[in-house]
C-alpha cells in the first residue's frame, strides 16, 4: 500500500475511534448512583481515544514522510492537525481531573473539526518559497495547541452554561445558548451538504468578463447550486440552477461568490437539522441535555474551563504571536504587517487578557467566566474559518 | 502618614485592611476590600494597603487610581480590541495594491460604508494617532497598576506571621475545625505538609505552610516583559535604530545599497525563478489544482562589496569584495547590521533594443545600418555609416497612450518605445521623425523616405531586495521573553497556603490559594489521610 493511502485509513481509523469513545464517554452519564460502572466505562472511553489519539499521529508522521514537510500547510491538513490538538489538550485535563462528560463535549467538537476538514481539498501540495521555514512548523503547531487547549475551555464552559442556564422560559440567556447550538448545527450542515452534493458530483461553472481589456474571462466553479453567484458573472453549465442574486462587487476575489454561496447553505443545512431536532425534542435542545447533568459539580466545569485558558494562554502566547513573528521577520523582513490573520491573532490574545483580568480582579466566576470561554472559542474559530473566507490575507492557504 | 498598630503588635501602613503580621481584619478599613461581618475575606493582595485606595486627594492622585484601576485597563485592552477588528473589515491603506487614492478606493470599492470608514480614519487604523494613543494608556495602566499592588503585596508577604487571628482563619475559604485532634496528629499534618513540598513555618505553636509563593510575581514579570515589549516598538521611530529600504538590481548590474551611507554595494549575478515539476507523482495533483506552476524557489545570486576608499561623492568607488551568496525568500543575505531580503522580482526586462534603418519604398527592407540602444541610458544620437545620423527626441521606457498621448508609466524599461528624428545628408536641418515600439511603427507625416525598425532585443531580470537594520529586535525579544516567563511563572504555578492553629481542644485548619482551588483541595487530602482530622470545608460551596 502507498504510503499516502496507509495515512489517510489512519486518520479515518482515528475518526471512528473517537466516535466510538463518545458514545462510551456518554455511558458514563448516571443519573442514579452506581458511581464504580460509571468509573470502568471512563476508563474504556479514555483508553479507545488515546489508540484513537495515536492513530491520528500514525496518520501526522506518515503523512510527513510522504510529502516531505511537516502535513500543516494547508486547510485541510491545518484543521485536521487542530482536532488532533484538540483531543491532546482534551487527554492531558482529562488525567487533571478526571471529568467524563469533558469527553462528551470535547470529542464531538473534535470530530466536527475533523469532518469539516476533510470537505477540503486533500491532496499532498508543494510548499511556496514563504512558506519553507522550520518556523513555520514551530508557529502553526504551538498556535494550534494553544487554541486547542483554550477550546476545551469552551466545552467546559457549555457544559456549565447548560447546565445552569435556567431552562423555564425563553429569554436572553437561553435564546443565545441555542444559537451556540446551532452554530455546531451548522458545521454539521456544511458537512453534509458539501458530501451529498460531492457524492452526486455536481458541478456548474460561471464565467466573470475579466477587467483587462482582451484578457480571458475567468472561469469559476460551484460544488453546490448556486443560490448566490459571482459579481457579472454568466451560468455557462446546461442545466444548472440560476442563482437568487449575485454578490455585490467588492466580493471580487474569484472565489468570494462560491464561499457564500457554501456558507449559505451550511446555514440553512444547519437549519433544517436543527428544527428536526426540535420537533423530536419538543423542547429546546439545551433544555433536552440539562436533565443529564444533574450529578455535575458546577465549581468544578468551571474551575476546568478557567484552567484550560490558564494553561492555554501561555501557549497560544509563544505560538500565535512569538513564533508567529520571528516566522514573519524572516519571510518578509518585517515581524508583523497588520494582516488580518495577525490581527485576529491579537484580538484574541487581548480577548483572553480580558478573561484573566476580570477573572482575578472583578471576580467574573461561574456562568459569566463560561460566557466569555464561549466568546473567546467563537473568536478562535472566526480567525480559523471567517477570515480565511472572508478577508483574505498573506496567510490564506486554500 | 497614620500607621496602624494591630492588637498583635505589628505596625500597618495607611490603608492596610488585613493586618499584615496576623490578618486581623482593620476597623474602619473594611470597605476598601468590600468585606463584610458575615461573609468570606477579599484576599485580593492579602488586604495589603494600596496607594490608590487610600488617598484620592491630588490630582496625580487621581490620575495614579485613574490607571491602576482594572477595570479601567481591561476597557483600554477591550477598547483596543475592538479596534484592532474594525481595522481588518475593508483592507488597510498600507496592504492595499490598488493606484487609486485612498480618498476614491474606499468609497469606489465599498460604497458609503467604505466613505465613512475612510473618513473615520479606520483606513490607516494602527498608525492613527488614537489607536497608539489607546496602546501607550495600555502601558501606563500597566506600569501604575503593577507598581500599586506589587509593593503592599510584597511587604504583606513578607511579614506574614504563622500566628493568624482566628477572625482571619474562620473567614478563609477553606477552613475546619478538628476538635478531636492530639499532638500526634498535627505532627502527621505537618509531615504530610512536608511531604507535599510546602515550606513549614512555625511560631509558638502556630504553623504556616506555604509553597509557589513566586507565582505571585509572575503577572509583575510578564507586564514588564510587555513594557519592553512596547519600548522596543517606540524605538522604531529612532532613525539609527531602524533602517528599512528597498532597492531594485538588474542582473550584471552593481549598486550602492542604500541606507548603509555607501558604504556596501551589491551585484546581480543572477536572478532567477523555479516552479515544482509538473509531473512529480508527489505534488502531481496539487501542481494541477493551482493551474499548473508552484514556485519552488525565488533567488538571487549575488555579490556583495565594501567601498574602501573615501566615500565622496561623484568618484568612483574603489571595491572589494566582502562576500557571495543567494538571497531566497526566508534566507536573507547579511552584512553587518544589514539583512538583504528576497521581496519581489520584474522578469524579462528589456536591456537593449537594436534598430535598422531601410528605405521605405524597399520592399526587400534591405538593411543600410543598425543601432544598439541602451535602454537604461540611452545616448542621445547615433551616427550610422552612410551620413545618416538619429538622435532620440524622446524616449518611453514604460509606455503606454493616455487621453490619446503617448506617455511612460514609469521609468522602467517595460515596454519600450522611442521618437528618433532621422537626419539624412540629403537633408540635414529638417529631420524625419518616427516612431518605434514594441509592435507598432508610425510615420506620423507620411512622407518619411527612411524607415526605422525593430531588428532585435535582449532582456535581463531585476531583482526587488528589501535593506532591513533593526536593532529593536533583540529588545523586542527580550520583551518576549521576559513576558514569557512571567506568564508561565503565574500561570503553571499557583500560591498556597495552609494554615494550623492550636487550639485547647485540637487546631484549626485553613487553607487558600491564588487559583486552582482543586489543586490545594487535592493538597489538603492528602495530608490529612490517616489522620483524625475531618477534610476542610470548601465555604464556598456552602453559601450557596
Ligand atoms: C495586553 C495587555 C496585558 C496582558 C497580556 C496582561 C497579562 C496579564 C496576565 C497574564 C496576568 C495574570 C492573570 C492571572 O494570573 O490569571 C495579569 C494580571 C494582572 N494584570 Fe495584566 N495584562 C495586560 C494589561 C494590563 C493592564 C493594562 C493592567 C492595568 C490595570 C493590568 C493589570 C493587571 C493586574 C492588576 C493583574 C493582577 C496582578 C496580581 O494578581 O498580582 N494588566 N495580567
Amino acid at each position: 500500500m502507498e504510503l499516502s493511502t496507509i495515512s489517510s485509513n489512519l486518520l479515518y481509523g482515528a475518526f471512528i475511534l473517537y466516535l466510538i469513545a463518545t458514545f462510551f464517554f456518554g455511558g458514563t452519564i448516571r443519573t442514579k448512583g452506581k458511581e464504580k460502572a460509571s468509573t470502568r466505562t471512563g476508563n474504556i472511553a479514555i483508553t479507545i481515544t488515546i489508540i484513537g489519539f495515536l492513530s491520528q499521529v500514525g496518520y501526522f508522521i506518515t503523512r510527513w514522510i510522504a510529502s516531505h514537510h511537516a502535513p500543516v500547510s494547508n486547510l485541510f491538513e491545518f484543521t485536521t492537525f487542530f482536532g488532533m490538538m484538540l483531543v491532546l489538550a482534551f487527554i492531558v485535563i482529562y488525567f487533571i481531573y478526571r471529568l467524563n462528560l469533558l469527553g462528551l463535549f470535547t470529542l464531538p467538537v473534535a470530530l466536527l473539526v475533523i469532518a469539516y476538514a476533510s470537505m477540503f481539498p486533500r491532496e499532498i501540495s508543494p510548499l511556496i518559497p514563504a512558506l519553507k521555514t522550520h518556523w513555520l512548523y514551530i508557529h502553526v503547531t504551538t498556535a494550534a495547541l494553544g487554541e486547542a487547549i483554550l477550546a476545551v475551555s469552551f466545552a467546559a464552559g457549555l457544559i456549565y452554561l447548560i447546565k445552569s442556564v435556567d431552562q423555564s422560559k425563553l429569554n436572553k440567556k437561553t435564546f443565545w445558548l441555542e444559537f451556540i447550538i446551532y452554530a455546531l448545527y451548522a458545521t454539521i450542515g456544511f458537512i453534509v451538504i458539501t458530501s451529498v452534493f460531492r457524492g452526486i458530483g455536481y458541478d456548474s461553472t460561471f464565467q466573470i468578463p475579466s477587467e483587462m481589456e482582451n484578457a480571458e474571462p475567468t472561469k469559476v466553479e460551484f460544488t453546490l447550486p448556486a443560490i448566490t453567484g459571482p459579481h457579472n458573472g454568466e451560468l455557462i453549465t446546461n442545466g444548472a440552477m440560476q442563482p437568487i442574486f449575485n454578490v455585490p462587487e467588492w466580493m471580487s476575489g474569484d472565489k468570494a461568490a462560491s464561499k457564500l454561496n457554501t456558507f449559505i447553505w451550511s446555514l440553512l443545512t444547519g437549519l433544517v437539522l436543527y428544527g428536526l431536532t426540535l420537533l423530536i425534542l419538543r423542547k429546546r435542545v439545551a433544555a433536552a441535555i440539562q436533565p443529564y447533568l444533574t450529578k455535575v459539580n458546577p465549581d468544578l466545569v468551571d474551575e476546568v474551563s478557567y484552567r484550560a485558558v490558564a494553561i492555554g494562554f501561555p501557549v497560544f502566547t509563544l505560538g500565535a504571536l512569538i513564533f508567529a513573528m520571528i516566522w514573519a521577520q524572516q519571510a518578509w523582513n518585517r515581524f508583523w504587517g497588520w494582516d488580518p490573520k495577525e490581527v485576529w491573532a491579537l484580538v484574541t490574545w487581548l480577548f483572553y487578557a480580558v478573561f484573566l483580568h476580570l477573572r482575578l480582579s472583578q471576580g467574573w466566576q461561574g456562568e459569566r467566566s463560561a460566557w466569555l470561554a464561549v466568546i473567546g472559542f467563537a473568536i478562535i474559530m472566526f480567525n480559523l474559518i471567517a477570515v480565511n473566507l472572508v478577508i483574505a490575507g498573506l496567510h490564506s492557504y486554500a | 502618614m497614620k500607621n496602624i498598630t494591630c492588637e498583635c503588635g505589628h505596625v500597618n501602613p495607611e490603608g492596610t485592611v488585613l493586618c499584615e503580621a496576623c490578618g486581623k481584619p482593620i476597623e474602619g478599613n473594611q470597605h476598601i476590600n468590600g468585606n463584610q461581618p458575615n461573609k468570606l475575606l477579599n484576599m485580593r493582595y492579602d488586604g495589603s494597603a494600596r496607594r490608590s485606595q487610600t488617598y484620592n486627594k491630588t490630582f496625580v492622585d487621581k490620575i495614579w487610581n485613574f490607571f491602576s484601576s482594572v477595570k479601567v485597563g481591561v476597557w483600554l485592552i477591550a477598547l483596543t480590541l475592538i479596534a484592532s477588528a474594525i481595522g481588518t473589515i475593508f483592507p488597510q491603506e498600507a496592504n492595499n495594491q490598488s493606484p487609486l487614492p485612498a480618498n476614491q478606493y474606499y468609497e469606489q470599492n465599498y460604497g458609503i460604508a467604505g466613505k465613512i470608514y475612510y473618513q473615520l480614519g479606520f483606513h490607516d487604523l494602527y498608525g492613527s494617532w488614537w489607536y497608539m494613543l489607546l496602546v501607550a494608556s495600555i502601558g501606563i495602566s500597566l506600569v501604575i497598576a503593577s507598581l500599586d499592588r506589587f509593593v503592599p503585596l510584597y511587604r504583606a508577604l513578607k511579614k506574614q506571621k504563622p500566628k493568624r487571628h482566628e477572625t482571619f482563619l474562620t473567614k478563609q475559604r477553606l477552613f475546619g475545625q478538628a476538635d478531636q485532634a492530639t499532638e500526634e496528629d498535627k505532627e502527621a499534618l505537618v509531615q504530610g505538609l512536608k511531604k507535599q513540598r510546602y515550606k513549614v513555618y512555625e511560631q509558638d505553636g502556630h504553623i504556616l505552610a506555604e509553597k509557589g509563593r513566586f507565582a505571585r510575581w509572575g503577572p509583575y514579570v510578564n507586564h514588564i516583559g510587555l513594557i519592553i515589549f512596547l519600548i522596543g516598538t517606540l524605538l522604531r521611530f529612532v532613525p539609527a535604530m531602524y533602517i528599512d529600504e528597498s532597492m531594485w538590481v538588474r542582473e550584471g548590474e552593481t549598486k550602492q545599497i542604500p541606507g548603509t551611507d555607501r558604504q556596501y554595494y551589491i551585484k546581480n549575478e543572477d536572478f532567477f525563478v523555479e516552479t515544482y515539476d509538473k509531473d512529480d507523482p508527489r505534488y502531481q495533483e496539487a501542481i494541477e489544482e493551482q493551474g499548473g506552476t508552484v514556485v519552488k524557489n525565488y533567488q538571487t545570486n549575488a555579490v556583495l562589496y565594501e567601498r574602501t576608499d573615501e566615500a565622496l561623492p561623484g568618484s568612483e568607488p574603489e571595491l572589494k569584495k566582502i562576500k557571495e551568496g543567494a538571497i531566497q525568500v526566508n534566507r536573507p543575505i547579511k552584512v553587518d547590521q544589514f539583512a538583504l531580503y528576497q521581496t519581489t522580482y520584474q522578469l524579462d526586462e528589456f536591456k537593449t533594443m537594436t534598430f535598422k534603418i531601410h528605405e521605405k519604398s524597399d520592399e526587400d527592407e534591405k538593411e543600410l545600418d543598425t543601432f544598439t540602444v541602451d535602454l537604461v541610458d540611452p545616448k542621445p544620437e547615433y551616427n550610422l555609416e552612410n551620413g545618416i545620423r538619429i538622435t532620440v527626441d524622446n524616449y518611453f521606457p514604460e509606455f503606454e497612450m493616455q487621453n490619446g498621448e503617448p506617455t511612460s508609466v514609469s521609468k522602467y524599461p517595460k515596454n519600450p518605445a522611442f521618437v528618433f528624428n532621422i537626419f539624412t545628408p540629403d537633408n540635414p536641418d529638417k529631420p524625419e521623425v518616427s516612431f518605434v515600439g514594441i509592435g507598432a511603427n508610425l510615420d506620423p507625416s507620411g512622407e518619411n523616405q527612411y524607415k526605422v525598425g525593430l531588428k532585435d532585443f535582449e532582456t535581463r531580470d531585476v531583482t526587488g531586495l528589501t535593506i532591513t537594520k533593526d536593532l529593536t529586535l533583540p529588545i523586542l525579544g527580550l520583551g518576549g521573553l521576559i513576558f514569557m516567563i512571567g506568564v508561565i511563572q503565574g500561570m503553571y504555578w499557583n500560591h498556597r497556603r495552609i494554615w494550623i492553629h492550636p487550639r485547647e481542644e485540637g487546631v484549626w485548619i485553613a487553607g487558600h490559594t491564588n487559583k486552582n482551588w482543586f489543586g490545594i483541595k487535592r493538597d489538603l487530602e492528602k495530608i490529612v489521610e490517616g489522620t483524625n482530622v475531618p477534610m476542610v470545608t470548601d465555604q464556598n460551596e456552602l453559601k450557596e
